[in-house]
């Protein structure tokens, strides 16, 4: 099972995601499961990747706060809604360890099959 | 060069989103000029603070001058139409103004969204950094930039003169 944060340096909220990221890992009882951070610096390779912002968050290539459909891709800030409607730079944290949550489960049953 | 708190900064007259051109110099007490755009989340967490800020300093003669010096081709979000159906939707205390050129945003050394200017009667810099000290903290209440104004508005210094801003870069044309 791969996890990833991609990243676009010209936006500064990566390290927070990073350790948002960490911390829900940790609350589901992954602390110190590796994290793959991929670096995106072209155009080219947001729209390769299908990177619609940074940060964004993928276990074995599902994102765990999905975009909503259409989003264009491109090297930008990510605009994520939290809970309450606010805007955040990055995924509010009790939707990303849900997301997470639902993406390791069906990663350990598909190893499971 | 980029204006240091207590320089002049430079003058400007940009196009707002129907096209009427405003100018930085005006009768105002204070004027509060802030780097911002449509696209980015730190322009968008702390939007409603600063104009929170501009309608409560209205009526003390603060004028709040909001500019997008984005791409707007490469980042369309940014673009004009954009900005007006903002500001057509109300969510601006102030005018929104384009600096298609982004020769404002160069002059004044701004680097992200949002970048937040504070300047005195004299269009003297007295402020220059973020709103307050943490987009995700609304209590926070655009602090810094109220204190700033407070104290030009009660003509003393401003304590905390510079604070680093934070946001998305100004995508500047290639």
């Amino acid at each position: 099972m791969t996890i990833e944060l991609l990243y676009w340096e010209g936006c500064p909220s990566h390290p927070q995601a990073l350790a948002e990221l960490r911390a829900a890992l940790a609350d589901l009882g992954r602390p110190g499961a590796p994290i793959a951070m991929t670096r995106v610096e072209t155009e080219d390779d947001a729209a390769r990747l299908g990177f619609v912002g940074s940060p964004s968050i993928r276990v074995d290539g599902e994102e765990a706060v999905p975009p909503p459909p259409g989003e264009p891709t491109g090297l930008t800030c990510r605009v994520y809604r939290l809970a309450d409607g606010r805007y955040s730079p990055t995924p509010d944290p009790a939707l990303l360890r849900a997301g997470l949550e639902r993406l390791i489960g069906a990663g350990r049953a598909r190893e499971a099959r | 060069m980029t204006p240091r708190p207590g320089d002049a900064v430079p003058d400007f007259t940009l196009p707002d989103t129907d096209g009427a051109p405003v100018a930085l110099a005006g009768d105002g007490a204070a004027t509060v000029v802030v780097f911002t755009c449509n696209h980015c989340p730190y322009a968008l967490a702390w939007h409603h603070r600063i104009q929170d800020v501009g309608r409560d300093y209205a009526g003390k003669n603060v004028r709040l001058l909001q500019i997008c010096s984005n791409d707007r081709d490469r980042y369309p979000r940014d673009a004009p139409e954009e900005m007006r159906a903002r500001v057509q939707a109300g969510e601006f205390a102030g005018p929104y103004l384009h600096d298609d050129s982004q020769e404002v945003a160069r002059a004044y050394g701004a680097t992200v969204t949002p970048d937040v200017f504070v300047l005195d009667r004299d269009l003297r810099l007295a402020y220059r950094g973020a709103p307050d000290a943490d987009h995700r903290d609304e209590s926070l209440a655009a602090g810094w930039l109220r204190d700033a104004l407070d104290a030009v508005l009660a003509g003393e210094p401003v304590a905390r003169p510079e604070t680093e801003p934070v946001g998305c870069s100004i995508k500047w044309r290639p």
